[in-house]
C-alpha cells in the first residue's frame, strides 16, 4: 500500500482529541477502520456542532471535514456566500463569526461550536437593505456579483475594524483613532478579490457608508 | 427584423428610460446573496450527488490504466466515470482538442475521472485514491524556445499575412523609423466564479444548470458531444459569476456531470477545483511581437509592420495581435503576419478582447517610442495618423470614428498638458511620478439576437431570451429597452435570461452582447407594438407608447384593454447583412494613467486613470462605466503583476491559484474616471449601440507601460513590468 499509516494516525489522533477538547459535540464514526487491505474503507468522523446562523439556532450533524463555508452553501443551504477558490485566496467566501470577519473556506465548521455567525443573507433582504448592500447597489459596486457577498461582509467589517481602532498595514499609527480613509478601506479589502474590477466602485460605496456613521 | 439600412429617428431615441443611469435590477439580488449561480441550484433537482475531478498529472502522453479499487470503497462513493470508459467526446465549438475520453493525455490537469459521492468531502477523499498508470511522453511546452522557428499561420490560400504597397521599401527609406520587439506573457481569466454544472436528466433529456456565456452555443455543442437531439438538451444559466471568456464555450465541468449523472442514475453536480481553472481550461497565449515602423518627421506612418507569434495545441490559431495595426493608423505600406509555434501546454483561447489587448500593449508601446523618437507629442502622433477608412480596403469606410476626440477630451480632463515631459524626470518625494497614454480600440460585432416579449393582462412586461449577464449589466439594459419601447415604467418590465428554451441571442464575448441583444428585444417590441395598435386600429408607426397607454392623435387607450382578452405574446430577432461589409465598425478609446514609481524599490502604485470612450450610444452609462473601470483594472494587471509562469520541464502554469497569479486587488487601484463621449452609431445597431465591455481593456496596458518609462527613464518591453526587470536601471538616488 502507497499510502503509509499518516490517515490512520491522524484519525486516531483526531478521535482522541475530539473526545476531550469538545465536550460540545458528538462523534460518531460511522464505519470501521480497516488499514491492512489496499482496498481499505477510510472513516468518516461525524460530528454535531451548534451554532446561531443569522441569528438562527442550528444544529448540524457534519462530516468533520466540512468547511465553514460548505456547511453554509451544502447543508444550511445559505449560497449566498461564495466559493471561488476554496485556498483563502480570494475573499468570496468572507462571512462574520463573532464580530469578526473570517474566510470560510479555511475554518471547520465543527470548529463553530456556540458561534454566532452571519451571512450575507443575515445583513439584509431584497426588501430591506442593509445600508452597505444599498450603497453597493447605489454605486455599482459589483459586477458579476460573485465576489460581493465577500465583498460586503468584508466592507461591513472594516468599518468596525477602523471604528475599533484595529491598525492596518497602511496605518500611520498603531494606537490611537484610525480614520476611514481611501487608502485604510483599499489596503483593507485587499483580500476581497473582484476580478470584475468594480474596486473604485467599493471604495465609493464603502466611504458613502462611513461618512454618513461619522 | 432585417437590418439592412440605418435606421433614422426611433422610439429609443426619446431616451426616457434607455441612456439614463440606470441601477441593476438584478443588484438586490446580488447583493443580498440570492441570486443563483450554477453550483447553488439545490432546488432545481432532488438528490444531487457530488463530482469530484481526478486531474492529469503529466502534460503529455497516455492513461496506461486507472485503479479504482480503493476509492470505490471508500463511504459514500457511488460511481466513478473514467475517461477511459468513453472514446474521445467529438470536439464542440471553439474547442482545439476533447474535453473528456480517451486514453491520450494532451495536458496536464485534463480531467481522467470523475468520483461521484453522497458529500464533497467524500468525493474528494475518494478521488485522492485513484490510481493513474501514466505513460509519459515529452512535450514542447517551452514557448521562447519554439517561437524563434514558428511557421506562418497559414490561410486558406497559402501564409496568412496581409501586404499593402511596399512596406520594405517604404520601411528603408522613412527619415525616421523604429524597430522593436514586445512580449506579452500567457495570462488566466481568473473570473471568480470556476466553472461549474448540475447535469440531471429524465430519459433521454439532460438538463444542465451551468455557468456559460453562449447558451445557443453550448446547447449546439453539448447535443454533438453527448451525441444527443438538441432539442433534448436544456442548458440553464441565469447568472454567471465572470467569465471573461472562459465560459464561451463547453468546458468538462459540463459533460463529466451529464456523463456522471447518466451513470450514477441520478443528478451530479460539479465545481472545478481552482487549480483546473487555470491548467484544465482556458488562457491567452502569451506573444512575442515585432514591430517595425517608418515615419516622416511630421510623424505621418509611411510603413507600419506587426508580426505576431503566439502558441496553442495543434490545430487552433493563437492570439491575434495584429488585428488593430490592419485598421488603426493610416499609412501606405503595410505588412503584418502571424506565426504560431505549436504548445503541448493546455489550451490557448478568447480571453477579455482576444487579440487586441496584447496587440495594443505592444503596437501602443511602440508608438510611444516613435512619439519620442520624433519628439512629439504621442497624443499628437496618434491624431496625425488618425483615418476614416479601412486603411486596407481604403473605399471601406468607418461606421462612425472618434478616436480624435476621445483622444482631445481625454487629455483635456486628464491634465496631459501638464505632465512630465522628462523621462525620470518629475519627483514627488520619495516617487518617481510618470504619465503615459495610449488608444484603445476594439471592433463592433453584428450578431443576430432573438427576443420574445409578453404583455399580460395586469399590463405587466417579460422579456424572454437565452442572452445571458456575465456581471455586463444585460437584465437592466434589456429592461430598459422594453420599457422604452413600451412607455411602461421600469419595474413594470420582468426579464428572463440563460434558459435555452428562450430564443436564442447572441450571447456574451466579444462585446457584441449589448448592442445586439437590446435590438433583439427592439425588434421583438415592434412586434409588439403593431400587434397592439392593430388591436385599436391605430398606426404602429406614429402610435405612442407612453405611460401604459397607447396614444394616436387625440385618442388613448390602456395597454391593459388590449389584454383583456389575455397576453400578448410577440417574438422577433435583428438580423444583419451587408453593413458590416461595407462599414468598418469599432469602438475607440483614450487611455490615460498616472503612475508613481518607489524611486528606491522600483514598487509601481496607479495614481490615476482616465479613459474617454465613443462606443455609440451608451445605453445604461452607470452598467457601461462599470465595464469600463473593469476592464481599466484588469489592464493594470496585465501591465504590472498577471503572468502565467509555465514549467517547462513538466507543461504546466505553476501559479495556478489566486495568490500566485496575481490579479489586482483593491490596493492596488485608484479612482478611476470614465467619459462616454455622444455618439450614435446607426450603422452598427437599431439601438444605435456598439459594444463597450472590451475597449476599456484595451490600450491600458500600454498607457501603465508608457507612464511606466516616463516615470522612470527605463523601457521594459515585457510584460508583465515587475520591478525585477527595470529595479537596477532606476535613475541614481
Amino acid at each position: 500500500m502507497d499510502q503509509p499509516d499518516y490517515f490512520s494516525v491522524s484519525r486516531r489522533g483526531v478521535l482522541a482529541s475530539g473526545a476531550a477538547g469538545l465536550a460540545a459535540g458528538s462523534i460518531s464514526p460511522q464505519v470501521a477502520f480497516a488499514a491492512s487491505t489496499p482496498a481499505a474503507e477510510r472513516a468518516i468522523t461525524m460530528q454535531t456542532v451548534s451554532m446561531r446562523i443569522n441569528g438562527k439556532a442550528q444544529t448540524l450533524e457534519l462530516d468533520t471535514r466540512t468547511t465553514l463555508l460548505d456547511a453554509l452553501r451544502e447543508h444550511v443551504k445559505l449560497t449566498g456566500t461564495k466559493k471561488g477558490c476554496d485556498h483563502g485566496q480570494c475573499g468570496a467566501c468572507t462571512v462574520i463569526v463573532n464580530g469578526e470577519r473570517i474566510n470560510s473556506c479555511l475554518s471547520l465548521a465543527v470548529m463553530h461550536e456556540g458561534d454566532e455567525v452571519t451571512t450575507i443573507e443575515g445583513l439584509g433582504t431584497p426588501e430591506n437593505l442593509h445600508p452597505m448592500q444599498a450603497a453597493f447597489v447605489k454605486h455599482d459596486g459589483y459586477q458579476c456579483g460573485y465576489c460581493t457577498p465577500g465583498q460586503i461582509c468584508s466592507a461591513v467589517s472594516v468599518l468596525k475594524e477602523i471604528a475599533d481602532g484595529v491598525p492596518s498595514h497602511v496605518s500611520a499609527e498603531l494606537t490611537g483613532p484610525m480614520e476611514a480613509s481611501n487608502i485604510e478601506m483599499r489596503e483593507r479589502m485587499s483580500g476581497n478579490i473582484c476580478r470584475c474590477g468594480a474596486y473604485s466602485n467599493i471604495a465609493e460605496a464603502m466611504a458613502e457608508v462611513a461618512g454618513e456613521r461619522a | 427584423m432585417k437590418y439592412t439600412t440605418p435606421a433614422g429617428d426611433t422610439v429609443i431615441d426619446r431616451q426616457r428610460v434607455v441612456g439614463q443611469p440606470t441601477t441593476r435590477i438584478d443588484g438586490p439580488l446580488k447583493v443580498t446573496g440570492h441570486a443563483p449561480y450554477a453550483y447553488e441550484r439545490h432546488d432545481v433537482a432532488a438528490n444531487q450527488a457530488y463530482g469530484y475531478i481526478v486531474p492529469s498529472a503529466i502534460a503529455k502522453g497516455r492513461v496506461r490504466s486507472i485503479d479504482l479499487a480503493e476509492a470505490k470503497a471508500q463511504p459514500g462513493v457511488i460511481t466513478i466515470l473514467t475517461t477511459t470508459e468513453v472514446d474521445e467526446l467529438p470536439l464542440g465549438m471553439g474547442h482545439t482538442v476533447p474535453l473528456f475520453g480517451g486514453s491520450e493525455i494532451r495536458f496536464y490537469h485534463q480531467a481522467l475521472a470523475l468520483v461521484v459521492a453522497e458529500t464533497f468531502e467524500q468525493a474528494r477523499a475518494a478521488a485522492k485514491l485513484v490510481r493513474v498508470d501514466y505513460e509519459r511522453t515529452q512535450g514542447n511546452h517551452d514557448f521562447h524556445a519554439l517561437a524563434p522557428d514558428a511557421p506562418l499561420v497559414e490561410g486558406s490560400d497559402g501564409p496568412d499575412v496581409s501586404k499593402v504597397g511596399d512596406f520594405e521599401a517604404a520601411y528603408a527609406s522613412a527619415p525616421v523609423s523604429i524597430d522593436v520587439t514586445y512580449e506579452t506573457p500567457h495570462e488566466s481569466h481568473a473570473m471568480m466564479e470556476p466553472h461549474a454544472s448540475i447535469a440531471a436528466w429524465e430519459g433521454e433529456k439532460l438538463t444542465l444548470w451551468t455557468s456559460n456565456q453562449m447558451i445557443a452555443w453550448s446547447k449546439q455543442a453539448v447535443a454533438k458531444m453527448l451525441d444527443l437531439d438538441p432539442a433534448n438538451v436544456r442548458l440553464d444559466s441565469p447568472f454567471l459569476g465572470g467569465g471573461f471568456g472562459a465560459k464561451l464555450f463547453v468546458r468538462v465541468d459540463a459533460v463529466v456531470a451529464a456523463l456522471a449523472a447518466k451513470k450514477a442514475g441520478r443528478p451530479v453536480k460539479v465545481m472545478l477545483d481552482r487549480p483546473l481553472v487555470f491548467n484544465n481550461t482556458t488562457h491567452r497565449s502569451a506573444t512575442i511581437q515585432r514591430l517595425r515602423f517608418g515615419a516622416e518627421r511630421d510623424g505621418r506612418l509611411t510603413a507600419i509592420s506587426h508580426e505576431c507569434t503566439s502558441g496553442n495545441l495543434a490545430g487552433q490559431e493563437g492570439e491575434n495581435g495584429i488585428a488593430q495595426t490592419r485598421l488603426l493608423y493610416a499609412g501606405a505600406n503595410r505588412y503584418t503576419a502571424q506565426r504560431i509555434a505549436r504548445l503541448d501546454l493546455p489550451e490557448a483561447n478568447a480571453m477579455r478582447a482576444p487579440g487586441e489587448t496584447a496587440g495594443l500593449m505592444a503596437l501602443e508601446g511602440a508608438m510611444d517610442e516613435l512619439a519620442e523618437k520624433l519628439g512629439m507629442d504621442p497624443v499628437e502622433l496618434r491624431i496625425v495618423n488618425d483615418t476614416q477608412v479601412d486603411p486596407e480596403t481604403p473605399n471601406r469606410p468607418y461606421s462612425s470614428r472618434m478616436m480624435v476626440e476621445c483622444l482631445r477630451r481625454g487629455a483635456e480632463a486628464f491634465g496631459w498638458d501638464k505632465r512630465n515631459k522628462t523621462p525620470g524626470g518629475m519627483r514627488e518625494g520619495r516617487w518617481l511620478i510618470g504619465h503615459g497614454m495610449a488608444v484603445g480600440f476594439r471592433n463592433s460585432v453584428q450578431m443576430k439576437s432573438a427576443a420574445r416579449v409578453r404583455l399580460s393582462s395586469n399590463g405587466k412586461l417579460t422579456v424572454e431570451t437565452d442572452m445571458t449577464d456575465i456581471g455586463t449589466g444585460s437584465y437592466t439594459i434589456l429592461a430598459q429597452t422594453a420599457a422604452e419601447m413600451l412607455g411602461l415604467p421600469l419595474e413594470d418590465v420582468t426579464v428572463t435570461l440563460g434558459d435555452s428554451d428562450m430564443p436564442a441571442s447572441c450571447g456574451s464575448g466579444g462585446q457584441w452582447g449589448a448592442q445586439n441583444s437590446t435590438s433583439g428585444v427592439y425588434a421583438a417590441c415592434v412586434k409588439l407594438r403593431e400587434d397592439i395598435a392593430g388591436r385599436f386600429a391605430m398606426d404602429p408607426n406614429t402610435a405612442e407608447f407612453i405611460d401604459g397607454e397607447i396614444r394616436a392623435g387625440a385618442e388613448s387607450r390602456k395597454l391593459t384593454e388590449a389584454t383583456a382578452s389575455g397576453e400578448i405574446v410577440a417574438e422577433d430577432s435583428v438580423e444583419y447583412d451587408e453593413l458590416s461589409k461595407k462599414y468598418q465598425q469599432s469602438t475607440f478609446a483614450g487611455h490615460f494613467v498616472e503612475i508613481a514609481v518607489d524611486a528606491y524599490t522600483g514598487e509601481t502604485y496607479v495614481r490615476r486613470m482616465l479613459a474617454a470612450c465613443a462606443a455609440g450610444r451608451i445605453l445604461n452609462p452607470i452598467s457601461a462605466r462599470s465595464q469600463v473601470i473593469g476592464a481599466m483594472t484588469m489592464g493594470v494587471g496585465g501591465a504590472l503583476t498577471e503572468e502565467l509562469a509555465v514549467d517547462t520541464r513538466f507543461g504546466f502554469f505553476v501559479n495556478h491559484d489566486l495568490a500566485g497569479y496575481e490579479v489586482p486587488v483593491h490596493a492596488d487601484i485608484p479612482h478611476q474616471e470614465v467619459i462616454f463621449l455622444d455618439e450614435l452609431d446607426a450603422i452598427a445597431s437599431p439601438m444605435k449601440a456598439k459594444g463597450v465591455g472590451e475597449l476599456g481593456l484595451c490600450g491600458v496596458g500600454a498607457a501603465v507601460a508608457n507612464a511606466l518609462y516616463n516615470a522612470t527613464g527605463v523601457r521594459v518591453r515585457e510584460y508583465p513590468l515587475t520591478l525585477d526587470k527595470y529595479l537596477d536601471k532606476l535613475p541614481a538616488v
